[in-house]
């Protein structure tokens, strides 16, 4: 789970690592009232979203009085903002961060991940801030730094040290930047992140260290036992289908396509995307059922998936086992009736009384399609797309 | 002779008597798995169904000789729960339990390796040995015995894909799910290393998913080492970046564990790479009888 640079910097506040004096407004007014707090110009005034990327397309301005401050915040706030790492729908900015403009002498790249080969968090760092950081890995790996960590003695005061050294830094600041990682480490693991990082950290003018942005990506897993950071998800954001589903038990990710798929497991939800694929159809969606497969979940799911007014088509792929298939093509037949599914929906049960399941199915006289299997289901969807 | 599970094997049930762990374990006694000993604390001294219950992992080995653990507790108790049971001496600890927090596993699998245990999992749905015993929530009738052995990093794929061969009469040595987590237990290299051991397995394949390089690392293994076929099948072409896919460790971050880069790491080792699912089951007979 992301959380907005802001907010990241709240936590990084707590952690003793110094941010940019500044806060965050939701309206233009506020954003004013920011910066006459903050006093002196230059200010800067930072769109917050979900992904990075924004200085290239104008979704970080400076601004030299409050009035400009106000302008600029208003000309941000509530506008979609497309980055390099949006994607194409971009994202709307839900606030923006007014800051102080720091006098920069240097820019340094760290950061904490997990290193999944090594199964332990991985520090990173590199002397060339800045830039992407993904980037720097792929053209020139050289140049970042990369320390191991034991999670059973923690980031070791030898380990942050060497690296602050090698990043070239001179004495005092090597040593701030010893301290720094040491507690970017401790909320590592503190609040559980999947991924922190400081891009920039900078050296000023005066030769202190600051986090001038700050990105932190929470471990899904652990949220349940941070309700203070699960609480500042922004659902706003979520794309409403989603959400909607997610507040139903179902994992449903909307994509560009015609033909819908509903599966339980998310491996075989996968495979079933890359099958339409194959046949030549673009998936409209992944959509894992999970464990349960019941017939409201079956309902709810069928509605999701069609609300989308792109899906020609939907494939519904069961490998249940144990699962009792005349129990699910019941549950298809109800929600169907309910719902007027006006598409094709081509069905594959596998499991516990399968043949009872098909015949109910077919007698329903609804537009369903038993198929025996994904073959089939492969040729059968590449037939009906020709005549749709 | 198979990997990991065989008729020597004696289970005991951590979660016993939680929905999951009680309906599993009946289910694996259906198919014939050697189920032991439960574990709920709180209810020791109890019998569940004909299995005595205990209160801790250690006196359910000390009284029964259980070897092999299945983990049915909740996410936020169960890496705690993987380490009771390398503790208390189990060998093969087989975590079904999806949503366990990265650095508790982190913790949890540094802690398995010390003491010497093997860990499958987490998010996993088991391992089988089709006709010796099965470890997990897989419906044991869709497999058989027979020369494949099957590593993925899915459930109801693998299920599709062991169903696939089982009605073509080809049957599986082992199936092993080695858990859609970032981390996790026994590798496919792990996992490799001892099907190329096995007089059983003739053959392999592998299921993987986007993220992490487990494939990548099970790439170089193959070009090195194995001399039996392996097909592989790898799901999440069509997925897009930055999003997780239903397991946790199904992402494609920074540019990183996309499927075309484990596919073209594959197929540069020698590996046959099948590229829709539904010829998955096929491929590797091809592969097998063309051999």
């Amino acid at each position: 789970m992301k959380i907005y640079e802001y907010q990241a910097k709240g936590l990084f506040r707590g952690y003793g690592i110094a941010i940019p004096r500044g806060s965050a407004a939701l309206t233009a007014r506020e954003a004013g009232e920011a910066a006459r707090t903050l006093g002196a110009p230059p200010f800067v005034v930072k769109a917050q979203i979900y992904a990075g990327g924004r200085g290239k397309t104008g979704g970080v301005k400076v601004a030299d009085t409050p009035a400009q401050v106000q302008a600029a915040a208003q000309s941000l706030l509530g506008v979609r903002l497309v980055t390099p790492q949006t994607g194409g729908d971009g994202q709307v900015v839900a606030a923006v961060l007014v800051e102080e403009a720091l006098s920069v002498e240097r820019e340094l790249y760290v950061g904490i991940t997990i290193d999944r080969a090594a199964r332990c968090p991985i520090l990173l760092a590199s002397a060339e801030g800045g830039v992407e950081i993904e980037k720097l890995a792929a053209e020139r790996p050289e140049a970042i730094v990369r320390e191991r960590i034991d999670v059973g003695f923690g980031l070791r005061p030898f380990q942050a040290s060497a690296v602050a050294y090698a990043l070239g830094l001179p004495p005092k600041q090597a040593s701030a930047c010893s301290a720094l990682l040491l507690k970017l480490y401790r909320l590592f693991m503190e609040k559980d992140c999947a991924n922190v990082e400081i891009n920039p950290l900078v050296v000023t003018k005066a030769g202190d260290l600051v986090a001038l942005d700050a990105k932190i990506n929470i471990d899904d897993n652990a949220l349940f036992r941070h309700p203070d950071l699960a609480a500042l998800h922004d659902a706003a954001q979520d794309n409403s289908l989603e959400a909607e589903a997610t507040g139903l038990g179902l994992n449903y990710i909307k994509l560009k396509g015609n033909v819908g798929c509903m599966v339980n497991g998310a491996g075989l939800a996968m495979a079933t995307m890359d099958l339409i694929k194959h046949v030549g159809a673009e998936p409209a969606n992944f959509l894992d059922v999970g464990g349960g497969a019941s017939a409201t979940m079956i309902k709810e799911g069928l509605r999701i998936i069609l609300s989308d007014g792109d899906v020609k088509l939907l494939f519904v792929n069961i490998f249940g086992g144990i699962l009792r298939c005349d129990t699910l093509a019941q549950g298809l037949t109800e929600g169907a009736r309910e719902l007027g599914i006006g598409v094709p929906v081509i069905i594959r049960l596998e499991g516990t009384n399968r043949e009872i399941g098909e015949k109910l199915l077919v007698s329903s006289g609804l537009n369903f399609i038993p198929v025996g299997g994904m073959g089939e289901a492969s040729q059968k969807i590449a037939e009906l797309l020709k005549v749709a | 002779m198979s990997i990991l599970v065989d008729t020597e094997t004696r289970v005991v049930v951590q979660g016993i008597t939680g929905s999951e762990g009680a309906f599993h374990s009946a289910q694996m006694r259906e198919y014939g798995t050697n189920v032991v000993a439960g574990v709920t604390p709180g209810k020791g001294g109890m019998m569940h169904e004909g299995v005595p219950v205990f209160n801790s992992v250690r006196q359910a080995v000390g009284e029964t000789g259980a070897n092999t653990s299945a983990i049915f507790v909740r996410a936020a108790f169960a890496a705690d729960a993987i380490m009771e049971a390398a503790d208390a001496g189990i060998r093969l600890i087989v975590c079904l339990t999806e949503g366990i927090p990265t650095l508790d596993m982190i913790a949890a699998r540094q802690f398995v390796d010390r003491r010497g245990a093997l860990l499958v999992g987490p998010n996993t749905p088991g391992v089988i040995s089709p006709g010796q015993c099965k470890v997990g929530v897989m419906a044991g009738y869709i497999h058989r015995e027979g020369p494949v052995g099957i590593a993925s990093r899915s459930g109801t794929l693998t299920y599709e894909v062991v169903y696939q061969l089982t009605r073509r009469g080809m049957g599986q040595s082992t199936c092993v799910g080695i858990g859609g987590d970032p981390i996790i237990g026994l590798s496919f290299v792990d996992i490799l290393q001892r099907f190329e051991a096995d007089r059983e397995t003739e053959a392999v394949i592998i299921i993987g998913e986007i993220g992490g390089s487990q494939e990548e690392e099970a790439a170089e293994y193959f070009r090195t080492r194995m001399t039996k076929p392996i097909v592989a099948f790898i799901a999440g072409v069509t997925a897009p970046p930055e999003r997780r896919m239903g397991h946790a460790g199904a992402i494609i971050s920074g540019g990183r564990g996309g499927a075309g880069d484990k596919i073209r790491a594959l197929e540069a080792a020698g590996v046959v790479v099948a590229r829709n699912p539904a010829d998955i089951g096929e491929t590797l007979i091809g592969v097998l009888r063309g051999a």
